[in-house]
This record gives C-alpha cells, sequence and structure tokens, in this order.
C-alpha cells in the first residue's frame, strides 16, 4: 500500500516536472487575452489580458519573448516569455494581423492588410527600417531559414511577392490561385507551401524558380467544396509531413511531404485557422477559432489526442519548450 | 519585273517580321494600358420611407473607384495600368447620344450603372458590338433569359436567385406557407414573380396574395391598415414586394398574427450587406467606409466585382483585348474573390456571376444561400436562379472553354491591333518609297 503511494507520488513528481517542459501560448481574438497552456497536462493554466484584438504571436529564438500583434491598438507588444509582463512595444503599422522574424531574431516583417504594405521593424532598435509596397491585402509572410527570402501573400491580388532580404525589395511575383493565405519554406529552402483558400489548394512552389510546381487539391468526401478554405500550413522538418489547416472543413490536412500526395484527414474543433509544432515535432497544436478551444494531434500516430477549451476565437499559438 | 515584284514581297515580308519582332519586345517591356468606362445617370431624389437613410446620387462609383486602385496596385507587377473612364449622364441629358460622344474607339470595356431600359438602348448600338458591357446594377430576370444579349454579363444576383435563396432558408426553418404582398410598380411584381417561382420550385405554398394599394403615410396606413389587411389568413411568414421601400417596413409588429417579414423589407435576400464580416468582408467594408463614410451598397459591391472581373482577367491572360477577357472571363478557370468564401465565376449560359447570396436582417447576417443540403451535380451555388436547363437565354456559349494564359514571351495579343495599325504604316511608307 505504501509503495503504491509512493509510486503514485513518483509519478505526479515526474509529470509535474514534464509539466514545466513545455507551455503553448494562444492569442485570443475576442478575449483580448493570451491563454496560457499545459499540453502536456492539457490543461488551460492562466488566461491574461494583453491588448485589444491579438492576433499573431511569435516567440524569439531564444525562447526570451513572445511578440503579439495587437491589431486594434496598432502595435506589436513584447511579453516576458517567463513572467508574461509586458517589456516593450514595436511600431507595426496599421493594423498588424500577421508576421515573421528572420533566423537570427532581430528583423519583424509585418503585413499591413489595409495599406497594402510590408513594414520591416528592426528590433533591437524598435525602429521601422522599411515599408515595402506589395499587392492588394497582404496576409501570409514567412522568412526563408537561410534568411534569403522574405514572402508576403496578398490575398486579392493573388500573388506572392519575393522580397529580397539584403534589399528590402521585391524581385520576382508569381501569380498563384486566388486568395492566398497562409505560406511557409520548408527547412530546405527548395519549397514554399502556399495555401489558397478559394480555390481549396495547397500550392507548392519551387523557390529556385518561383514558379508553382504542385497544385494539391484538398477535396474532402462528403464535406461542400466551399467549406475547403486551406488557411494555415506548416512543414516538419524532416520533410516527411506537411499540415493544412481547412478552416471551416474542421479537418487537418497530413501531406506526404516526400511524394507531395494527400495522405489523411484529421478531425479537429471548429473552423481551424493556425498550426503550430512542438519543440520536438512530436505533436502539433491547432486553434478553433469557432468552437473556442485548441486540438493536440500526435504526430507518431497521426491521432487527434485532446482537446482544450481556451477562450473566445483562438487565433495564433506558439509552443516553448 | 514579275520576279522583281516577287523579291520585293518577299523582302518586304521579311522586313516586316523582323520589325515585329523587333516591336513586340520594344511592347513587353512597356506599360499596358486597360481602359474601363462607367457609366450612370444621375436619378431624381425618390420619395422614402423616413429620413434614415440619406439618399446617395453616386452609389456604384466608389465600388469602381477602390476596385481600380485595386487593380493598379496589381497591375505595378505585371506592367499594366488601369483606367477609368466616368460618364456621369445629367437627368436631363440622353444616355444614348452622352455614351457615343465619350466612348471612343479604345475602350470596349463598359461598365453599367443603368437601369434597363436604358442599358439595352447602348447595348444595340452598332459600336458597341464589339464592346462587352458589365451590369453592375440591374438584377431583372428577363434580361437574363428571354431578352439576354451577348455582349452583357451581370454582375448581381437576379431576382430570382434571391427569392430561391430566401426558400431555401425557409426551407430549411419549415416555414413554408407564405403570405405574399406585393406592390403597384412594375419591379414590385417582378419581385414577386420570382418569389411565386421560388415557391413552386422548392413547393412552398402561398396561402395568401395581396396587393398593397393603401397609402405611403406612416401615421395612418401602419397601425390602422396593416392588421386589417393581414387579417383571416394563417401563414408562417409575410414575403413583402416592395423594392422602393414605400410601405414594407410597416408590416413588421404590426400584422394580425405575431409572424415574421422576409423579401424587400425584414429578412431580405442580398448580395452585400453591412452585416457581412466573413471571409474577409471586413476588409473591404473598413476600406470602403474609410473612403467615403458610408457602408458599401449592392452597387458599389457590383461595379467592384466588375472591374476586379476585369482586372483578373487582363492579368491572368496578360491581355486588353476584349475578346481575350470575355473568353477568359467566360471560361472554367475565371474565380473570382468576392469575399463571399465561394470563388465566383460566370455562368456562360446567360452571363449571370454566380455567387451565394445573403440574407440578412437590419443588425445580423442569419444565413448564406445555398443553404447547406440543396445540392447540385454541378456546383450548389447553381440552386440559385436560372439553371442553364431552365434558361431561356441561348445567345451566349453553352459549352465553357478552358483558356490558358499566355506564358511569358509568347505572342502577346493584346498587341494585335497595334501589330495592324504598325504593318499598315510599314505598307505606307513602303508604298511611298516605291
Amino acid at each position: 500500500m505504501k509503495q503504491w503511494f509512493l509510486g503514485i507520488g513518483l509519478i505526479t513528481v515526474f509529470f509535474s516536472q514534464t509539466v514545466q517542459a513545455e507551455i503553448v501560448f494562444v492569442t485570443l481574438e475576442k478575449d483580448n487575452a493570451l491563454a496560457i497552456v499545459d499540453p502536456i497536462a492539457g490543461k488551460l493554466l492562466k488566461t491574461i489580458d494583453i491588448g485589444q484584438r491579438p492576433r499573431g504571436i511569435i516567440l524569439s529564438p531564444d525562447y526570451k519573448y513572445l511578440y503579439i500583434a495587437t491589431s486594434d491598438d496598432d502595435t506589436v507588444k513584447i511579453f516576458d516569455a517567463e513572467t508574461f509582463v509586458e517589456v516593450g512595444q514595436l511600431p507595426s503599422g496599421e493594423d498588424p494581423e500577421t508576421f515573421a522574424l528572420n533566423p537570427k531574431g532581430d528583423r519583424l516583417y509585418i503585413s499591413n492588410e489595409d495599406d497594402n504594405l510590408v513594414t520591416v521593424i528592426d528590433i533591437p532598435n524598435k525602429t521601422e527600417i522599411a515599408q515595402i509596397k506589395v499587392g492588394v491585402e497582404p496576409e501570409g509572410i514567412a522568412v526563408s531559414t537561410d534568411n534569403k527570402w522574405v514572402i508576403s501573400a496578398s490575398e486579392t491580388t493573388n500573388m506572392i511577392h519575393w522580397i529580397d532580404v539584403a534589399t528590402n525589395k521585391i524581385v520576382d511575383n508569381t501569380l498563384v490561385d486566388p486568395r492566398p493565405r497562409a505560406a511557409n519554406f520548408t527547412a530546405d529552402n527548395e519549397q514554399l507551401w502556399v495555401t489558397s483558400e478559394i480555390a481549396g489548394t495547397l500550392m507548392i512552389l519551387d523557390v529556385k524558380t518561383r514558379q508553382i510546381t504542385k497544385k494539391i487539391r484538398l477535396d474532402i468526401p462528403g464535406v461542400s467544396a466551399d467549406k475547403i478554405q486551406p488557411v494555415g500550413v506548416v512543414i516538419d522538418k524532416q520533410r516527411r509531413w506537411g499540415y493544412v489547416a481547412i478552416g471551416p472543413a474542421n479537418r487537418v490536412a497530413v501531406i506526404n511531404a516526400q511524394t507531395l500526395e494527400l495522405e489523411k484527414f484529421l478531425l479537429v474543433g471548429q473552423r481551424v485557422w493556425n498550426l503550430a509544432f512542438s519543440a520536438d515535432q512530436k505533436r502539433l497544436y491547432t486553434t478553433n477559432g469557432r468552437s473556442n478551444d485548441i486540438s493536440i494531434i500526435d504526430l507518431e500516430n497521426h491521432k487527434v489526442t485532446k482537446s482544450i477549451g481556451v477562450g473566445r476565437f483562438p487565433w495564433g499559438i506558439v509552443s516553448k519548450p | 519585273m514579275i520576279s522583281r515584284f516577287f523579291m520585293n514581297r518577299f523582302l518586304l515580308k521579311i522586313i516586316l517580321v523582323l520589325l515585329l519582332g523587333h516591336t513586340a519586345l520594344t511592347y513587353a517591356e512597356s506599360i499596358q494600358v486597360i481602359k474601363i468606362a462607367y457609366i450612370t445617370q444621375e436619378k431624381k431624389i425618390p420619395a422614402a420611407l423616413s429620413n434614415l437613410d440619406a439618399f446617395v446620387q453616386q452609389k456604384g462609383l466608389i465600388g469602381a473607384e477602390i476596385a481600380i486602385v485595386d487593380n493598379n496596385t496589381t497591375g505595378q507587377f505585371t506592367q499594366q495600368s488601369y483606367e477609368l473612364k466616368k460618364i456621369i449622364v445629367p437627368v436631363s441629358a440622353d444616355v444614348v447620344e452622352i455614351f457615343k460622344q465619350q466612348v471612343g474607339e479604345d475602350i470596349s470595356l463598359i461598365v453599367s450603372n443603368l437601369p434597363r431600359t436604358q442599358l439595352m438602348s447602348l447595348v444595340n448600338l452598332d459600336l458597341a458590338k464589339e464592346m462587352l458591357f458589365f451590369d453592375a446594377t440591374t438584377t431583372d430576370d428577363e434580361l437574363r433569359n428571354k431578352q439576354c444579349q451577348d455582349n452583357i454579363l451581370h454582375m448581381l444576383p437576379s431576382r430570382a436567385m434571391r427569392a430561391d435563396a430566401l426558400a431555401q432558408y425557409m426551407m430549411k426553418k419549415s416555414w413554408n406557407k407564405w403570405f405574399l404582398v406585393m406592390g403597384m410598380m412594375p419591379a414590385d411584381q417582378a419581385y414577386a414573380k420570382a418569389i411565386k417561382r421560388a415557391a413552386k420550385r422548392f413547393g412552398i405554398k402561398i396561402v395568401a396574395e395581396k396587393q398593397w394599394t393603401h397609402t405611403y403615410d406612416a401615421r395612418r396606413t401602419a397601425q390602422s391598415d396593416v392588421p386589417v389587411f393581414t387579417q383571416g389568413v394563417d401563414y408562417d411568414v409575410l414575403v413583402v414586394a416592395d423594392e422602393q421601400g414605400l410601405f414594407g417596413e410597416y408590416f413588421e409588429y404590426r400584422s394580425w398574427i405575431p409572424r415574421p417579414v422576409v423579401g424587400t423589407q425584414g429578412l431580405v435576400p442580398t448580395s452585400w450587406h453591412r452585416t457581412h464580416e466573413q471571409w474577409g468582408a471586413v476588409q473591404i467594408q473598413n476600406r470602403f467606409k474609410a473612403k467615403v463614410g458610408r457602408w458599401m451598397g449592392e452597387q458599389d459591391y457590383g461595379a467592384y466585382l466588375a472591374v476586379r472581373a476585369i482586372g483578373e482577367a487582363a492579368v491572368r491572360t496578360k491581355s486588353r483585348q476584349m475578346k481575350m477577357i470575355k473568353d477568359y472571363l467566360l471560361g472554367s478557370d475565371f474565380a473570382l474573390q468576392g469575399y463571399k468564401g465561394n470563388p465566383l465565376s460566370f455562368r456562360a449560359w446567360n452571363g449571370q456571376l454566380r455567387q451565394p447570396v445573403l440574407l440578412a436582417a437590419a443588425r445580423s447576417l442569419v444565413a448564406v444561400a445555398p443553404v447547406e443540403g440543396f445540392l447540385h451535380p454541378k456546383t450548389e451555388l447553381d440552386t440559385l436562379g436560372f439553371d442553364q436547363s431552365e434558361s431561356a437565354c441561348n445567345n451566349l456559349n453553352k459549352e465553357t472553354l478552358p483558356v490558358k494564359p499566355l506564358l511569358k514571351g509568347t505572342y502577346d495579343s493584346e498587341n494585335a491591333n497595334s501589330y495592324q495599325q504598325i504593318i499598315q504604316q510599314i505598307i505606307n511608307k513602303i508604298k511611298q518609297n516605291f
């Protein structure tokens, strides 16, 4: 009996240590708050107020700071990732929504949707160093891991703009399917994956030629075509699997990143928008805007293991090891 | 002599080929200008039920202007420039005369914000044969059926599409006994006709049908006439056909039995509404409001879509020729982002833009049609309005031909006119020398 209790005690200690190991941050667009979640215990730890209409969220490469776009405050706020205290603000242009960080962590590229601009921020000096004119309603933005390219996807112009990091100038444009939403480079920087919300497609662009080399239609049997609205897209580091959030279809598509074939769909919460890996890439987290929760996907088995209620309109998500 | 003649012809051909190659290069580098005309006529301020909504003279124009800016933002990456020529015909002036004066041969793409009769007087002109009209305002079913023209594309949903959208939602709610009230205007009759067609199509029963012949004065009408008018019938919803908004608003809260009001008032089927925020709509709503300080209306949306459709076709085909643009718009590759989730495209059989129809109450978006469960073998959007098999319009292509956009560096057909002019100039020059 005693041993049994000891066993329980040890397990509890073991678990409470793993609890410390990983935290997931979720911006809540309608609650003006940040949810802090323990993904292993499957618990919402706490919710803190952070500013009006928080959307995009990024963790600095050293895991020390969180950058959060509080869209209706027209600013990007910096929070200490340990204490959750606001430590500063960055200029952002109007209505910041999505942004991307360079690999070094000292440049932030922000989409200003209403002004058709990408704003470049020098983080250490907290200054705006460039504004790049792009197409109508820029949204998706990504920096290649070799720090050569910034790409901006404009939703109404239907283009991917290729911005040279060295000059902050557009050097090429690729016409893509209507209403491109999100884009991400593969870790080897050979491919750029882009989702089209209207055409319901995932497009694979070759970074060298900057042309579309493959289009994957994300049709789901039994789900009407207008519900197939792909948004967030991520690819694992080994380029084994890619994942696409399909909005109102309430599913995440699993793509074989080697063959570029559609593998299967995983049912998650309602209106799934953004995706984030755990640091070890063993789990994938999804924000489900309408069911007000996040889903956790076990990537070894490609199974949805848990959903955790977080608050109203979960939008952006990052994981801190 | 003969051989010399042939030799000359041969040389001439070589010169032409060389020159054309050269000009093609220079043209590819220069900016392609796409000219669009926007035509409307000023309106007399109509009688209104109340002063709640101010009369807006230029409905539509702002939508076209925003779309031109959007096209030009895209155009800076495709070496294209879009110009909007605005033709605003005064109330007393003749639309046809002014159209003839102001639209030159260099413009073949016309966005029309004119009622049916004026639009028809333009599209039947001789010079209109080489033009494509984008009807940004009518909802007329006749114009999309028996009276259809192959040089008009319709941007807004027809009355039939609206009525079907309403019927689908009513079916979902099982509110399938309708009391139809219509006004005296021809437009009201047309709206009522569409409602009756939808009722028949979806198996809804119209249990009563009455024409409103009472006064439009709120002080007498509202409380005294409406209860009597609606008395003695059992129904689920009151469907009002009053396009001008002269009496429809009186029915809510005043009917004999408590029933919701739908149709031209109450819950309205519409292509655009201020309550619509999904699918990025909030962005265009904000941009519009920031520009003019009022909400975007249906005609603004129609004109916006027209100019954007031209932009989309010109970018994808790299052409400004009416024929190329038209083929692309009617082809299967065309997909327009219209802030309503589905990609928008044209019905090749009658030039109607397929699109979802919003069902909106004053301060809340109630549903978006096609309503879930109404299926169609091709696209659910075609459950709204006249489908191909029901259409009385045979003017346009029955087949949708996929048109592939031209690749970089291939023959650029947009300059075909310019090429012909250049050829003519060269021939003239050589003739002079001979």
